[in-house]
């Protein structure tokens, strides 16, 4: 009976872990086990160099830990300031209000877009000689003249730019994410509270916020996942690692695997990466066990 | 009294704030895709030229023109097939195997969840040739059904975990009552959970078909035959090697663009009904 | 609801499996992978003359974007299911790998028959790219592996109109350096960009300084620098990194180079935003395209020194292989060899804009395309000179460049940094 059981539970997970291990776990190995390798990608033959890959990361290549500080820039720039207002935009669109369905809509085209379009959109609105210079005409038009800026071409400011604009592109992931968290929290809940005297403050701090903590870590852990992988918009707004400025994870991979023909070492790079984001999300997962 | 108006002025205010700082996000998200319809109803040779937001003149044609130059008439109905096959296939196999992490107890269930959290953390760069190498093997390569196969692999993780999270917090009760009724477990899965989670659900549907909806270049390195290639594809002719053909591809941009969004039409509606269709009153 | 969900699934599913049709074919086809968005349509028409001709099928099949047809390419090469003619996008290095590999045909006994009667038709320097000469350092059998299609050259274009508008002379560009960077001034009072170029894509950069740099020191002695004969904190090279800071100086950078893809810089030209491009001789078509009235002349980059030459890039523009496992090598063959013949060349050359590989397909090309065609004399290319430097220094030289114009480092600085990596490098080659 009790094998019976078992059996019957395996076969929900089955489908997914023949797939996986198929199309995932399969070519994970391949990449892993070429990490060990000096490989130009087209030959039939590779040289073992074990760990020398590795340690060539860790030691010489200070260009990849640059696009790994870059990155993580841009993703702790995402974390704070996207999902804040993802969040607060959820909560607004929460309550009753008008024109709800519209924005709804809305928040969600800049997801739809495709980072090409983005790149080449939001570089039409930033860059003066090519495109339209809208917002320092627009910084200029609300009275901060001296606010205005070469945000694209400038070194110091270019990867904070960058930033923004992929949290623009990102933000309606997690208002919708947020939006359907919000949305599972009974209404009962809040009805019983105003009952009981509670305001909008106390309700929302002892109702809404304990039960989003799940939703909050989720949408943290994917933010983690997506931004620090980000690298097309890299290209469309800034043309590429601007001296380092811009460099990120898989630009600099990509790098590897074209530029200098370097499979081997790339997967080496991959690995790393991978690492780092599992460490990562491993940490935010604690913290969250934590707060509970 | 004080009081009242006091109350009601703040509550004005309030709402007013909310309001601008909504229309104010709306509209940056709206220029970029004005932006792009715009252009793709300007000329080649106007399109930097003109910079405003009114095209002098109005090229309709280029939507036509995209149409038949990226022959999408063909890679469109292979777009919709992949991304309602991969939706489907995906739906179906991670949401068994949330419920399966969430709610039932196996030997491993642990480590294989963690397993597969770790696969959605470390992404494979060169997996392409992996993967065409694989499937070469397998006699999948230029099939529908390995790019199929493919795609389910890339975003089941991501939904697995999104769907154990709201699984999770399902509250027991419902459950419990069904399974008094004898119900098996397949249908405490299908009859109980799935109606639940609607809502992410929906997030997953639309995630999913984004995905799969915006994949080329998988697409591009395992088929050999321009009959199962998806729209993003043939979009690439118009970024030609030199000559990008701007008006015609932000067109065929806005082409495939729309589709995705009235997925997301139709999935935000679960979005919005969520759980409070009375499921916690019977 | 889903009951007819299910239902129009099964009928797209069943018209696509239904519809992909296999008709047997008697002759055989031969089939081609390209990247070339902007010949695909010249392509299709060249395979159907030459099916009316000789019966036999050519498959031409776009793969764009050019990094994704490389990909493609590479995953093909391991999976051994290249198709019959392909082209290599990439170095030299990557070149001898696929030959190495087995993947690519020797032509060189196709080239000479008849008294070398093909080969003799191109240009020396566009075949030179996809030749191994004798003694080449990647080991490969001397030999032609590859046939060009047409050529190209990188060079500058410059404004007529504009230069007028500023006072100068429109048929006399700037004729050295010194004059080139004293317009910069000018250029930015009368509110216009200097020069553009692709340099967010660091080739293009390499291109530029690699001109200069045999300029300044002759073509031996940069070879001499990549064998590691002579290192990188050598004054001369210290003079190549010093053009860009000196460049930079004058105001004759357009704003935001650093920043810009060459699709981007295109368009700030051909909208007469900027005075001076540095671009391929594809920019012909792509101008013509985007600004039909331009009034603009090509030009070479203004020379630094007097002793050696000026050098651009140029040589093949691009070129397709055949491949050696292929089942139908000979009809591959021929046809490359027919597609390279004197008509179709022209055609090409009409229909794109670009330069003819053939030499006698002396077509009615426009004028600035001529001017990048006499360009050729003064060509030279990475491919040809049968010795590659590290990629890891190639990438900090280009780096080290961007940081002169922005100006966070100084040219001693970068010569430094890059002969550090070079260093390293030889040491580890001498480890193996």
């Amino acid at each position: 009976m009790k094998i019976k059981e078992t059996l019957e539970n395996y076969l929900f997970v089955f489908p997914a872990i023949a797939i996986f291990s198929v199309f995932y776990v399969i070519p994970f190995f391949w990449v892993f086990h070429l990490g060990l390798f000096e490989w130009d990608g087209i030959s039939f033959t590779k040289i073992f160099v074990g760990l020398g890959n590795f340690k060539e990361i860790f030691l010489q290549d200070k260009y990849w830990w640059q696009s790994m500080w870059n990155a993580t820039y841009i993703t702790f720039i995402a974390l704070t300031f996207q999902n804040v207002v993802a969040f607060m935009l959820a909560w607004a669109c929460d309550r009753e209000i008008k024109m709800k369905n519209f924005y709804r809509v809305i928040f969600f085209i800049p997801p739809v877009l495709s980072e090409v379009v983005v790149g080449m959109a939001w570089r039409f609105i930033i860059n003066d000689i090519e495109g339209a210079n809208i917002i320092n005409r627009m910084l200029a038009g609300m009275g901060f003249p001296n606010l205005m800026h070469n945000w694209l071409s400038d070194p110091n400011t270019a990867l904070t730019t960058v930033a923004l604009v992929h949290c623009w592109k990102g933000f309606g992931w997690g208002f919708l994410i947020f939006l359907a968290g919000l949305q599972t929290i009974p209404r009962e809940l809040y009805e019983a509270a105003r009952v009981d005297g509670a305001n909008a403050w106390q309700s929302f701090r002892k109702i809404t916020v304990p039960m989003m903590i799940p939703v909050v870590v989720l949408v943290a852990i994917l933010t983690v996942l997506g931004t620090m992988q980000v690298f097309v918009l890299i290209v469309s707004l800034v043309g590429g690692e601007f001296a380092g400025h811009t460099a990120v994870p898989v630009l600099r991979i990509l790098a590897s695997m074209r530029g200098s023909s370097r499979f081997g070492y790339a997967c080496a790079q991959g690995i790393t990466f991978g690492l780092v984001l599992v460490a990562i999300s491993f940490i935010q997962y604690r913290f969250s066990k934590k707060e509970r | 009294m004080k009081n009242v108006f006091y109350y009601k002025t703040k509550k004005i205010v309030f709402n007013t704030l909310i309001h601008l700082f909504l229309i104010s996000v709306a509209i940056t998200c709206l220029y970029p895709l004005l932006w792009m319809i715009v252009s793709s109803l300007k000329s080649q040779d106007m399109i930097f030229k003109d910079i405003s937001l009114i095209p002098r003149q109005f090229h309709f044609e280029n939507y036509v023109l995209a149409w038949q130059e990226g022959g999408f008439g063909r890679n469109f109905l292979n777009s919709i097939f992949y991304t309602v096959a991969v939706v489907f296939g995906i739906v179906l196999v991670s949401s068994m195997a949330a419920y399966a992490f969430s709610r039932l107890r196996f030997p491993g269930s642990k480590w294989l969840f963690i397993m597969f959290m770790a696969a959605m953390m470390i992404p494979i760069p060169g997996s392409f040739v992996a993967l065409y190498v694989l499937l070469n093997k397998l006699h999948l390569r230029n099939t529908p059904i390995g790019y199929i196969l493919c795609m389910i692999n890339v975003g089941l993780s991501t939904s697995i975990f999104l769907l154990k999270t709201f699984f999770d917090k399902m509250p027991k009760e419902l459950e419990d009552a069904a399974r008094i009724d004898g119900c098996s477990k397949f249908g405490l899965w299908f009859h109980v959970a799935l109606p639940l989670s609607k809502p992410v659900l929906a997030v997953v549907v639309v995630f999913n078909a984004l995905a799969v909806w915006n994949e080329y270049i998988l697409a591009l390195i395992i088929f050999d035959n321009r009959q199962f290639m998806p729209l993003q594809v043939a979009l690439q002719t118009f970024q030609g090697e030199f000559v990008t053909n701007y008006p015609l591809l932000m067109a065929g941009l806005t082409i495939t663009a729309l589709p995705i969004i009235l997925v997301y039409l139709l999935m935000q509606k679960y979005i919005i009904k969520g759980v409070t269709q009375g499921a916690l009153v019977g | 609801m889903w009951r007819r969900g299910l239902g129009i699934f099964v009928i797209l599913l069943l018209s696509i499996i239904g519809c992909s049709s296999n008709s047997v074919d008697l002759k055989p086809t031969v089939t081609a992978w390209h990247w070339m968005t902007d010949r695909d349509a010249a392509f299709q028409e060249l395979a159907k003359k030459y099916e009316i001709l000789t019966g036999v099928k050519i498959d031409f099949q776009l793969y764009a974007p050019s990094d994704a047809y490389s990909q493609k390419i590479r995953a093909a090469a391991q999976g051994i299911n290249l198709p019959d003619i392909f082209g290599i996008l990439g170095e030299k290095r990557d070149f001898a790998s696929f030959v190495k590999a087995g993947h690519i045909l020797d032509l060189t006994a196709y080239m000479e028959e008849n008294n070398s009667n093909w080969k003799n038709k191109f240009f020396p320097k566009a075949l030179a790219v996809n030749e191994f000469a004798s003694g080449n350092s990647y080991g490969i059998n001397p030999g032609v592996y590859g046939a060009p299609i047409d050529i190209m050259t990188i060079q500058m274009v410059y404004n007529k109109s504009l230069f007028k508008k500023l006072g100068l002379n429109p048929n006399q560009p700037p004729k050295n350096f010194t004059e080139f960077i004293a317009l910069g001034q000018r250029i930015k009072d009368a509110g216009l960009q200097g020069m553009v170029s692709g340099w967010g894509e660091v080739w293009m950069v390499d291109c530029f300084a690699n001109n200069y740099a045999f300029n300044i020191m002759g073509k031996e002695k940069v070879l001499a620098t990549i064998r590691g004969e002579v290192p990188y904190t050598d004054p001369d090279w210290i003079k190549v990194l010093d053009i860009f800071r000196q460049m930079k100086k004058s105001g004759i950078f357009a704003s935001g180079l650093v920043t810009m893809i060459n699709k981007s810089a295109e368009q700030l030209f051909a909208n007469e935003k900027a005075v001076f491009a540095f671009n391929g001789s594809w920019c012909v078509n792509v101008y013509k395209g985007m600004n039909p009235a331009l009034e603009y002349g090509a030009m070479l980059p203004p020379a630094v020194g007097q002793i050696y030459p000026m050098a651009i890039w140029g040589g093949a523009g691009s070129s397709f292989m055949v491949n050696a496992r292929s089942k139908n090598k000979e009809e591959a063959v021929k046809f490359l060899s027919w597609l390279t013949d004197q008509d179709q060349q022209a055609y090409l050359a009409q229909m794109t804009n670009n330069l003819p590989a053939n030499k006698n397909s002396l077509s009615k090309i426009p004028e600035v395309l001529a001017q990048f065609s006499r360009g050729m004399e003064y060509a030279t290319h990475p491919n040809i000179w049968g010795v590659s430097e590290f990629s890891l220094v190639i990438e900090a030289w280009d780096r080290g460049i961007q940081s002169i114009i922005i100006g966070e480092k100084t040219p001693e600085q970068v010569a430094a940094d890059v002969q550090k990596v070079k260093e390293r490098e030889l040491a580890k080659r001498r480890a193996k």
